[in-house]
């Protein structure tokens, strides 16, 4: 074996794979480049696009105002002229600056008059790191009830990998949503050649017979730790990780449900009106005959995400979450 | 208290209009120098723009008219009284440059190709419209024809004409973006954004505000506590000019002159085109709250009538040819009319078409 390829074997973190997926993307093709606060001699609040100016110079690394309508906004105007500006939010929660330049502009300009706009939106989402209110929102909820925008939210090194590449090579507008405690914690060893995870399938993390547990993000590795634990009770969980929000991998989705007949639903954004309310209600209308439980969600309250710990703690799902779902449907 | 009473005496209305008159209501430009008009514009480039000045009021009279009638069920947002803004500054692009509109920029839309028929189909729903029904009035765009659509919440479409300017930049391209935004649109945070980003990156693209002195019904005074849009410019770094929104010839002048300094590497400028807003803010308006007399004043100054003042003065025009052109104009609306008429409306099930892309070229 040469160096390169036992360099290759090495684990990579969930980070890695996402500044790997950027770095080669933009070795790929010139037209991909970076805009952001503080991306370029920083290499960004958590270091993913660290060394890449020195690589790429500074009109492909665009360090910006602090302006995420104003950037978004100009990503979009790239894009339209044929570029591919992957934009990164410092924290999922600014996007909320920028919603209307990508609800209104970027999600309807195709549908209104042909313009597609081929940008990826990188959004480093979600809790557990007491960030507090501002520091750990999950705000694919807003976006997912807005036509016109893809969304995928990876869970593992692989996925995180694979989407990106398949975000920044889609003709549309993809809000990549990256999760924050995933980024140093979990490792793997990638392929070495080049692949892509296909936007819109969903992936069965854990096959199981007894009940669905659809998830995405950081829930999917709660899942798969709950998913220990039950199987000691005799209680089998398939665990689906969405890892696309829209479109939407309703067949997977319907095959696990029909197969196991008791689905529950787990998720980091709050709970009224979220992912899980719309894919219970989809359950109700196209696999009611397959059910033989109520459909169950989990997530957090309809509050802000708090700071103090024990507050935290107890907003966010827990393994005893699932677990008593769990056993209460098992008994159905 | 005799002031608080005095305040409560008449409607909210007639107090504002009260107040206005405390504002400069005209225009104070110099008239064009007709020596400079000749030697900085060519004779078949101001006719051109006569045309068009008169296309866009025929086609634009056309619109008001079917509206009037019923046949038009959307909202009607003309350029009336200020087509020498568009028609202006769509003639010094050049073709490759790329232009993100304002709402009253129907001139720009025929510069580039837009037809009538094209442009009363979008109007009627229709099929062969721009949006194939999916949008209506001005809401249209075209990349191979350099418009980008323009959306109704205003100013977004500033951020994106930087974002259009970059990309020139990062591939090394000669070509210019265009933008513009309202008295009223300048108020938004996304102007801000995209004026300072514009000049931070020293972008090629120009930035206009078409200062009409109203945001529907609300006056300048309530919209900013400055007198001119284009003390703005100032704040962010960039170069900035007041020019006569109703004279086609020094609108063009001042657009060539920032479009070339973008296209030489200068960066952005700031245009602030006075004029004002002859009609209601959409034809549904009869904009009570605008003074007659400020109206009766600005008419003297409607851009057709300025340009064709121009005209004779130069020796270009005569009576005789403005009315020709007239006619020539009136012929092509009534054409456009007539396709757009018989054009088909879509189906209902063509609502779900178009919501994702296949593809995505560059230009
Ligand atoms: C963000 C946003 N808010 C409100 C509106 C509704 N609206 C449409 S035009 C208009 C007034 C615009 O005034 P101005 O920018 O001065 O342009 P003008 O119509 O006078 O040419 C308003 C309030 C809008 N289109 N966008
Ligand atoms: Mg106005």
């Amino acid at each position: 074996m040469t160096t390169e390829t036992v360099q290759r074997q090495q684990e990579v973190t969930y980070l890695e794979a996402i500044s790997q997926a950027l770095d080669e993307e933009m070795t790929r093709d010139e037209r991909v480049f970076l805009m952001g606060e503080d991306i370029g001699t920083y290499g960004g609040a958590f270091k993913i696009t660290e060394g890449f100016m020195a690589k790429y110079g500074e009109w492909r690394v665009i360090d910006t105002p602090l302006a995420e309508s104003g950037f978004v906004g100009a990503a979009i105007g790239a894009a339209m002229m044929g570029l591919r500006p992957v934009v990164e939010m410092q924290f999922a929660d600014f996007i909320s600056c920028a919603f209307d330049q990508i609800t209104e502009v970027a999600a309807k300009n195709h549908y209104r008059w042909g313009a597609a706009v081929p940008m990826v939106i990188r959004a480093p989402f979600g809790g557990g790191v007491h960030g507090g209110p501002f520091h750990s929102e999950c705000p694919e909820g807003w976006f997912f009830h807005s036509p016109g925008l893809k969304i995928v939210a990876p869970s593992t090194p692989y996925d995180a990998k694979g989407l990106l590449k398949a975000a920044i090579r889609d003709p549309n507008p993809v809000l990549y949503f990256e999760h924050k405690f995933l980024y140093r914690r979990i490792k793997a060893v990638l392929p070495s050649e080049d692949y892509i995870v296909p936007i819109g399938k969903a992936d069965v993390k854990r096959a199981g017979n007894d009940i669905s547990l659809i998830t995405y993000g950081a829930m999917v590795h709660l899942a798969l730790e709950a998913a220990e634990l039950l199987a000691q009770e005799g209680i089998d969980l398939e665990v689906v990780d969405l890892r696309t929000l829209i479109p939407l991998d309703k067949d997977r989705v319907y095959e696990s449900v029909r197969k196991t007949s008791k689905a529950i639903l787990l998720h980091e954004d709050n709970k009224t009106g979220g992912i899980g309310a719309e894919i219970a209600a989809l359950l109700a209308e196209d696999c009611f005959d397959h059910l033989d439980g109520p459909v169950l969600r989990i997530a957090p309250p309809d509050t802000p995400v708090p700071f103090s710990t024990p507050l935290e703690e107890y907003f966010r799902p827990k393994v005893s979450d699932i677990a008593t779902a769990a056993r209460k449907l098992a008994a159905y | 208290m005799p002031a608080v009473q005095e305040q409560s005496a008449g409607t909210l209305l007639e107090r504002y209009a009260g107040n206005l008159t405390q504002t400069p209501l005209l225009c104070e430009e110099e008239p064009m120098d007709p020596a400079d008009v000749t030697r900085d514009i060519k004779r078949a480039d101001l006719l051109q723009m006569y045309y068009y000045l008169r296309l866009t009021r025929a086609l634009e009279d056309r619109v008001t008219a079917l509206y009037r009638q019923g046949r038009i069920v959307g909202g009607v947002y003309t350029s009336h009284g200020m087509e020498a803004i568009a028609v202006g500054y769509a003639s010094a692009l050049e073709r490759n440059d790329v232009i993100a509109p304002f709402h009253r920029d129907m001139g720009a839309f025929l510069i580039r190709g837009f037809t009538p028929g094209e442009v009363l189909a979008q109007y009627l729903g229709k099929r062969t419209g721009p949006t194939k029904g999916k949008d209506g009035n001005v809401h249209m765009g075209d990349l191979k024809r350099g418009m980008i659509g323009f959306v109704s919440h205003l100013a977004d479409n500033l951020p994106v004409a930087t974002g259009v300017a970059l990309a020139f930049k990062i591939r090394g391209e000669r070509r210019v973006a265009f933008t513009g935004t309202g008295d009223g649109g300048t108020s938004r945070g996304d102007f801000h954004e995209a004026m300072n980003f514009a000049a931070v990156r020293k972008l090629p693209v120009v930035l206009f505000c078409n200062n009409n002195q109203y945001a529907y019904s609300t006056p300048q005074r309530l919209q900013m506590a400055i007198h001119d849009v284009v003390d703005r410019a100032k704040a962010y770094g960039m170069p900035g000019e007041i020019v006569d929104g109703n004279d086609v010839a020094a609108v063009y002048l001042a657009s060539k002159r920032a479009i070339e300094l973008a296209r030489a590497g200068g960066g952005p400028t700031f245009l602030e085109f006075k004029t004002m807003r002859m009609h209601g803010h959409s034809e549904h308006d009869p904009a009570k709250y605008v003074p007659r007399k400020l109206l009766e004043e600005w008419k003297k100054k409607d851009p057709i009538l300025k340009a064709e003042q121009l005209l004779v003065q130069l020796g270009y025009g005569d009576d005789a040819y403005f009315h020709e052109v007239g006619e020539r104009v009136k012929k092509e609306v009534e054409a456009g009319l007539e396709f757009a008429e018989q054009s088909p409306l879509p189906e209902g099930p063509e609502v779900l078409e178009g919501v994702f892309a296949e593809k995505a070229d560059s230009y």
